[in-house]
């Protein structure tokens, strides 16, 4: 890496891939060369809060997948609660209950197995800064083709859930107010059931890897560690809850700061602050203040936070994952791959247990109630807490849109993380297309989903750039496709 | 237009613009069947692999409509790129759920979501140098570059990828059964 005269260095990653969304990091260097500055920008905007105005509401929960194709089921579902509460309807019957949980742990599966197989596999099989031709899901099938398949295999079953309850695999139609719009029929739930073994067991591997990964490199337990809040939904007994609860956040010695709170009343807890040189705003915890009170949200939250999880085998991995942290909090950012793998391993014991229930293939599925002028619903996506609140006019369309989904809540976080890791890998090193990946991985762990996040999904440049204190731009390093770092300033 | 690939393996890069990633997941929804197709296709650019910008390509994939300055740079770097370029599914064809805030004008989406919206605290519209231009208006890609095939649906099935794909690689002119061709 060449340095100019006065010593301040500007790096580019453009754009960051495996990931989704569009974004890019500035660093910002001070006199000594040390990384005083890291931000993480989004650069995207898509303006779903206005242009959702004027619609009808039932429309919503098949607008809001279009946000975002890799969790559109978890956009469906927290929709679909808020227009629940539109038409008045506040329980559901036990089939459609079941059937909405079906269909998001089918959700959670696939997304999950896609970021760790598919997109973040590469980084810990083969190493940070390993040739990047190779580090990728083809180097993943070449070398290791029986992981990659069960993993390829693990999604799919994820999706054909889906399929089987929505009719699509993407973006397909499952709810209607106050219920869902199709019943399970024997046949269906046979077929998946015939699978479900195998995907149990796909799933106690993928936990057992990550469990070996995370306890062969403690080298990298700081990598992106931060001590954070914990934000999530639980159970009314404290269990793991993917699907509905209240919401419980907790401090980084494990204290709560509040639990079993109604997420109706999120705006009470929640704010979001704007910052001029990103279009993801920046929520906290109101209690806690702008400075102190951000949190973390997604599978690392949620098994921190929980108090156990209801089904024996991801409870077990669990049990593992807290001894490991001797009972406290893990806070390790790369933690957040093992956690999501004890949720896979979780969602395929209660896709089992739904389908072995004999609710599932009830066709009671519509609950009817009396117009209301607003509706909050929340879910566990699996990136984190995703609320969507809604406000009708007296014709039932849309006046009022607000979103906070899941990647938004770890904005701070993600920043925070870049920081720490470009304080550490970055300073007074000689930049290689190696290094620069370690700040992709940091983000990666977070399976930032940007297009939620910006309500706009674009393919994403992350460019990180290096800026003197005044704001001058010294310098300019592109990665090109072959990995070669080029100076364009 | 139709080429006849006569290299071993045909070069694909994919991208997503203003899109939901959707249309992507379609594309992986083909399951095992990628590691028949990877025996004939290599991939450039990518969502799924760390290669950051498009080379020399036999086909392009542009999933997703035009909504900032860098859409359209990423888009045309694709058209140089690619000889054979498809528009993937509703956004990439016309606009989408992207293009539904043509309905209104940029700075009452921006004011929506940054001034007046529930929570918000330092309400400003952000505007650091660092944010690309946003397009006042949301486009697809026929009316910024050429396009040689549309791909519908939202997404398209990942039957349909498959079928069009293989047609390209068998040098034949891709064409979708009914079944596979649908917009929703
Ligand atoms: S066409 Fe549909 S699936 Fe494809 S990017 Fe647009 S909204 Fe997503």
């Amino acid at each position: 890496m060449e340095q100019n005269q006065s010593n301040l260095r500007r790096v580019a990653i453009d754009p960051v891939t495996r990931v989704e969304g569009h974004g890019k990091v500035t660093l910002l260097l001070d006199e000594a060369n040390h990384v005083r500055e890291a931000r993480f920008h989004i650069v995207e905007f898509r303006g779903f809060e206005k242009f959702i105005q004027g619609r009808p509401y039932w429309e919503v929960p098949y607008f809001v997948q279009r946000l975002c194709g890799i969790c559109p089921v978890s956009h469906h579902l927290a929709a679909a609660k808020a227009v629940d509460q539109l038409v008045g309807v506040y329980d559901l019957t036990p089939t459609t209950e079941k059937l909405r949980k079906l269909l998001h742990f089918g959700q959670t599966l696939q997304s999950h197995a896609l970021h760790f197989f598919h997109l973040s596999s590469p980084d810990l099989l083969f190493g940070f800064g390993s040739n990047l031709e190779h580090r990728n899901i083809v180097g993943v099938i070449e070398d290791f083709p029986d992981l990659a398949l069960k993993g390829v295999r693990l999604r799919k079953y994820g999706q054909q859930v889906i399929e089987v309850i929505a009719g699509k695999r993407v973006h397909g139609a499952a709810t209607v107010p106050g219920g869902m719009n199709k019943s399970l029929t024997i046949e269906e739930r046979d077929r998946l059931l015939g699978d479900i073994d195998d995907v149990l067991g796909w799933a106690a591997d993928a936990v057992a890897l990550n469990e070996k990964i995370h306890m062969e490199h403690p080298e990298n337990h700081g990598f992106g560690r931060l001590i954070s809040n914990y934000l999530s939904m639980v159970g009314t007994n404290g269990e793991l809850e993917l699907y509905h609860g209240g919401l419980r956040a907790s401090r980084p010695d494990g204290g709560n700061i509040f639990d079993q709170f109604d997420y109706r009343g999120y705006y009470n807890i929640i704010r979001e602050e704007v910052r001029s040189w990103s279009y993801m705003k920046f929520p906290y915890l109101t209690e806690l203040g702008r400075d102190n009170g951000w949190y973390r949200v997604g599978p690392l939250a949620r098994i921190n936070n929980c108090d156990f999880i209801s089904t024996p085998l991801a409870e077990s991995a669990r049990q593992r994952f807290k001894a490991f942290a001797g009972g406290g909090f893990v806070h390790d950012t790369l933690a957040y791959h093992w956690a999501r793998m004890i949720e896979v391993l979780h969602c395929a014991e209660a896709i089992q247990e739904l389908l072995l229930d004999p609710d599932i293939l009830g066709t009671d599925l519509i609950t009817k109630g009396e117009k209301q002028e607003e509706g909050i619903g929340v879910i566990e996506a699996p990136r984190g807490t995703l609320f969507h609140h809604y406000k009708v006019n007296e014709d039932g369309t849309i006046k009022k849109a607000n979103l906070i989904v899941s990647t938004t809540s770890n904005n701070q976080a993600m920043n925070e993380s870049v920081r720490s890791v470009a304080n550490e890998y970055l300073d007074g090193n000689e930049i290689t297309e190696g290094l620069l990946n370690h700040l992709e991985v940091a983000i990666r762990a977070y399976d930032p989903c940007l297009s939620c996040a910006t309500h706009a999904l674009g393919k994403m440049p992350l460019v990180v750039e290096l800026l003197a204190p005044d704001g001058r731009m010294v310098d300019r390093v592109a990665k090109g496709s072959n990995g070669s770092i080029t100076r364009t300033l | 237009m139709r080429e006849v690939f006569t290299v071993s393996k045909v070069r694909v890069a994919t991208t997503s613009l203003a899109g939901c990633f959707g249309c992507h997941m379609s594309f992986l929804d083909m399951d095992e069947r990628i590691v028949g197709l990877l025996e004939h296709v290599e991939f450039s650019r990518s969502p799924i692999n760390d290669i950051k910008h498009c080379d020399p390509c036999d086909i392009g994939l542009v999933e997703g409509a035009l909504c900032n300055a860098d859409n359209v740079h990423v888009l045309k770097e694709f058209r140089e790129n690619c000889k054979i370029l498809i528009a993937v599914g509703a956004c990439a064809i016309n606009g989408g759920v992207p293009a539904m805030r043509n309905h209104f004008t940029l700075q009452e989406c921006l004011e929506e979501a940054f001034l007046d919206m529930i929570g918000v605290d330092n309400p400003h519209i952000p505007n650091d140098v660092e944010i690309p231009l946003l397009l006042s208006k949301v486009h697809p890609l026929h009316e910024v570059v050429k396009v040689d095939y549309y791909l519908p649906g939202c997404p398209p099935s990942a039957d349909a990828f498959v079928k069009v794909l293989t047609d390209l690689l068998e040098g034949k002119e891709p064409s979708l059964p009914k079944s596979m061709l649908h917009y929703d």
